[in-house]
């Protein structure tokens, strides 16, 4: 049932498929991140209590959930490719791990700038805001972990197995604010119950959360394909393709 | 699935399990120790068996009790009540509250306990919940009405 799946794990079709779905990827991505961003930015209601002060959330609320759902898309990736042995999988992994990155420092970065004013404080050793920043270590440990090997087969498989050890992080972030008391407030949209937030301010941090996961698809994607050229370069068909352009 | 596949799906997913269970544990135990504040009724009964000592530096966490906010009219201190299910507990503090302290608000307090129900405190941030809305729904849904600063009888600021 999954033969149709198996010619993608070979590079040359990886490559292929990312090249096509790219666009795909990068113009709604950045058509609705412009979109939600200036919804939310100037259109948008301010809040009853913190005022325009809560349009930090435009930007952190995406950039903390991608972090995390990123991260679980990296583990899978491991996962696959420990038990298939799938090289274009780890070749996912070194693309996916600085996008992460990136999402994970924005998170962090925008969620201290409105913690000053809000708070009163740019940062707090509470559970949530401490899981994050363990994601965001993981995401280098990651990173370091794959440079430093010669040989990016073994550096794949050491990577895959850091990616799934570190998931257990993720439901510890996600429940930290039930779990344990914290500064930080309980979930407003990922959770089952209707989101706590009046709907014309929810639409255009909804919108955000789908531009900026298209985005980071794309992003990802590009660094994919580079990674591949990087990892492939002797073979005929890198060679065929790089003389043609 | 050929076997060495398979075999190889047993072996990641048994070590993943061994090293979620071993975390989980240590979470558990630790549990106490990653909260981050106290509730009042913590301090004053004790928490898991053991009562907070005079003189020990910890966080309180709690509302502010409507009515018991009291400001000296000659210096930065300010003294208020905070309170989670049961007792409450009095927070001393001298120094700039955040914007977002009013009665009836969420408080972590950082200080040292001066007597079984007082605390000295040196830091004081405000909690927020997770709901956002705009002005007039709160004041729909919340009876809460709020005036800009410069909208309060023609003072400048």
């Amino acid at each position: 049932m999954w033969k149709w799946l198996h010619p993608y794990a070979k590079t040359e079709r990886a490559h292929q498929l990312a090249g096509t779905l790219f666009p795909w990827f990068a113009l709604p991505g950045l058509i609705l991140f412009t979109l939600g961003t200036v919804w939310g930015l100037v259109f948008a209601p301010a809040d009853y209590q913190q005022g325009d002060a809560f349009r930090i959330i435009y930007i952190h609320v995406p950039s903390a959930l991608l972090s995390m759902s990123v991260y679980a898309s990296m583990a899978i990736c491991g996962f696959i490719g420990l038990v298939w042995q799938i090289r274009t999988c780890y070749m996912a992994i070194a693309a996916i791990a600085p996008v992460g990155a990136v999402l994970t420092f924005i998170a962090l970065w925008t969620g201290a700038t409105w913690g000053k004013p809000m708070w009163g404080t740019w940062w707090v050793w509470d559970a949530r805001l401490t899981s994050e920043l363990i994601l965001l270590f993981l995401y280098f440990g990651i990173m370091a972990l794959y440079a430093s090997f010669e040989d990016k087969l073994q550096a794949g498989k050491a990577v895959s197995v850091m990616a799934m050890v570190g998931v257990i992080n993720l439901p510890i972030i996600h429940y930290s604010v039930e779990w344990w008391n914290t500064l930080h407030q309980g979930a407003t949209i990922s959770k089952f119950e209707k989101p706590s937030m009046a709907p014309e301010m929810l639409w255009p941090l909804l919108i955000n959360l789908l531009g900026l996961a298209l985005l980071s698809g794309a992003l990802v994607l590009q660094r994919l394909r580079n990674e591949i050229v990087m990892r492939e370069l002797r073979r005929p068909w890198v060679i065929n393709m790089l003389k043609e352009q | 699935m050929n076997p060495r596949r398979k075999q190889r799906m047993v072996i990641v997913i048994s070590v993943f399990s061994l090293i979620v269970a071993a975390i989980s544990l240590m979470l558990y135990s630790l549990n106490n120790n990653i909260d981050l504040f106290y509730t009042p009724s913590e301090i004053v009964n004790g928490k898991s068996g053991r009562m907070p000592v005079v003189g020990e530096r910890l966080r309180i966490g709690g509302m502010v009790v409507p009515g018991t906010v009291k400001h000296d009219q000659k210096a930065l201190l300010v003294k208020f009540d905070l309170v989670d299910t049961g007792p409450s507990v009095t927070v001393k503090y001298s120094g700039l509250l955040p914007d977002l302290f009013r009665e009836g608000q969420g408080i972590v307090a950082t200080g040292v306990l001066e007597d079984s129900s007082t605390i000295r405190a040196d830091e004081v941030l405000a909690k927020h919940d997770e709901e956002y809305m705009p002005p007039e729904l709160a004041e729909a849904m919340k009876g809460i009405k709020h005036v800009k600063p410069k909208q309060l009888d023609g003072v400048d600021y």
